[in-house]
């Protein structure tokens, strides 16, 4: 059975040539600072479970001080100009598409065909990491594609690779530290701390004040977690189950389904959901770092209020 | 409510701007301090947790691919693309990649798009060839607008789409919830509820599109005046 261990392996590979590929480039004032960062992330997943909880713990430290005293320099690997771009875009045409289209038909082959196989009783692929392990091959096999169909260099993956990766920088790391931070407060018990004093000092004796409770609660909460999933068993067990459903005899379904849409909301407006809110202004390379967060409050306030109104009017009939 | 601590080193830290790296490490050491845990307990169970967590960072992995596309002229293309197609405004082609996104989605196939695949090297290029056939040359800070909604729509599109699919995280949390508090729950049922939600976002996000392509128009025309 083919387990994300695998796709660790390849990823550790990955960022370790980026590290090396760093530590050559001349062009960078800071190169050994990259080829640091990049190490560590390929030691992570190259030997991750080996260094035991502290090493791991040290390796993060290591990583926030290589970005944090600001010793990440952006590589600048050869590539092509915008004129040669220009000039290509043309002789390839719509060809140059297939290797970005190559990458979700994979993935869905993936998902409907190689999932369910099973070669002698056993899964090809780890059910439950089914996705994951068919984008690290779909990736593997769109490189493919885009080397041979556009005749590319060989080098030319590790080398653009590195230079998205370098323009991304240390944001790109932050989606998993705040997932592992999201663990500490789990283990502190902050999200029982946060519902006890929502339910303690916030009145509820109306069916709408209730549900203004628990989706701005959903929201809020989500914002200060970073993640939905973190907010909801606090807010379902401290609100949602308690006042809504029981006292107030809403359908389960109905509160809990637009009970965590409420959440995604808060998702929408808050810059520790990285991998949704600061990742793509580094990939897009925006100067201000919220802009994306920016974009998104004016639609996540008023579909808060919609998916107060839902509940209100759906929850209860 | 010292265990709060770790809340508000994150926001004054995120609202300062400093390094979100050390932040977060400066956040986890306040909460598990607080908590009354020694500190090199405090880094093995962060550090633990880290490489715990190692799948969020698998989708790197398509980088490389990117790279090598953009490297032979994907994005001139993409911008090429939109000049064909002349009559279509930058409003309009968020609202179509929306409901692609939110439609694929709410099937399930939440990973055939994305940030890094779809929006830096087709979707965002697109939206900024548009606004330039159909405004004219834009300063920067409006591309800049351009590109942070074409992100945002991926998003939302993202977010209000996947609860529709019965198979996804968040709805097997709420029913593994509920059954815990003695409720069972057909996952179908949640599903079906966040229908009038996913509506509601697609509604609002449209409408907020339309209006930044109409407002794009009214500065072009600040502009030559």
């Amino acid at each position: 059975m083919i387990k994300l261990g695998v796709v660790y392996v390849l990823a550790g590979l990955m960022f370790a040539a980026f590290a090396i590929l760093s530590a050559t480039d001349r062009n960078n004032s800071k190169r050994f600072g990259n080829a640091a960062f990049w190490g560590l992330v390929a030691v992570s997943f190259l030997a991750g479970d080996r260094l035991g909880d502290l090493g791991n713990g040290f390796l993060v430290v290591g990583l926030a001080a290589i970005a944090g005293f600001g010793l990440l320099g952006r590589g600048q690997p050869e590539t092509t100009s915008t004129e040669e771009r220009r000039e290509l875009s043309q002789r390839f045409g719509e060809k140059l598409f297939i290797p970005a289209l190559t990458l979700p038909l994979v993935v869905i082959f993936g998902v409907l065909v190689l999932k369910p196989l099973q070669i002698g009783g056993v899964a090809l692929l780890d059910p439950k990491q089914a996705t994951l392990i068919s984008l690290a091959l779909a990736a593997v096999i769109a490189v493919a594609v885009a080397i041979i169909l556009l005749r590319q260099p060989l080098i030319s993956p590790l080398q653009e690779g590195r230079r998205l990766m370098d323009t991304v920088g240390w944001a790109a790391l932050l989606p998993q530290m705040l997932a592992a931070l999201g663990a500490v407060f789990a283990l502190a018990g902050v999200g029982q701390v946060v519902g006890d004093l929502v339910t303690t000092w916030i009145p509820m004796d109306t069916r709408l004040a209730a549900v203004a409770v628990y989706c701005i609660g959903m929201a809020g909460f989500t914002m200060i977690m970073g993640n939905a999933f973190a907010a909801f068993p606090v807010l379902t067990a401290g609100v949602g189950l308690p006042v809504l459903i029981h006292h107030f005899g809403g359908s389960p379904a109905v509160v809990c389904a637009i009970g965590m849409l409420s959440g995604f909301c808060g998702t929408l407006m808050t810059p520790l959901a990285a991998n949704f809110n600061l990742v793509p202004p580094a990939l897009l390379e925006l100067p201000d770092r919220y802009s994306v967060i920016k974009a998104q409050i004016p639609t996540a306030i008023p579909l808060l209020i919609a998916n107060m109104v839902l509940m209100y009017v759906l929850a209860f009939r | 409510m010292l265990i709060l601590l770790g809340v508000a080193v994150v926001v004054v830290g995120f609202a300062a701007r400093f390094n979100p790296l050390l932040v977060v490490v400066a956040a986890a050491l306040a909460t598990g301090l607080a908590a009354g845990l020694a500190p090199l307990d405090v880094l093995a169970a962060f550090g633990k947790a880290f490489n715990e967590n190692r799948y969020v960072s698998v989708a790197l992995l398509v980088l490389p691919m990117v790279g090598v596309v953009e490297r032979a002229g994907l994005q001139e293309r993409a911008r090429a693309l939109m000049l064909r197609f002349k009559g279509v405004s930058v409003g309009p082609l968020l609202i179509a990649y929306m409901a692609f996104r939110q439609i694929t989605s709410a099937l399930g196939l939440t990973s055939i798009a994305g940030q890094t695949q779809s929006i830096r090297p087709i979707i965002a290029p697109m939206a900024e060839a548009t606004v330039e056939t159909h405004v004219g040359a834009v300063p920067d800070a409006t591309r800049y607008r351009v590109r942070a909604f074409a992100a945002a729509t991926d998003n939302i599109g993202y977010f209000f789409g996947e609860d529709v699919f019965v198979a996804i995280g968040s709805i097997l949390l709420m029913v593994g919830f509920l059954a815990s508090s003695g409720i069972t729950i057909d996952p179908i049922h949640l599903s079906i509820w966040a229908i009038p939600s996913a509506l509601a976002a697609f509604a609002i996000h449209s409408v907020r599109l339309l209006l930044f392509d109409r407002r794009l128009r009214r500065e072009a025309q600040i502009r030559e005046a």
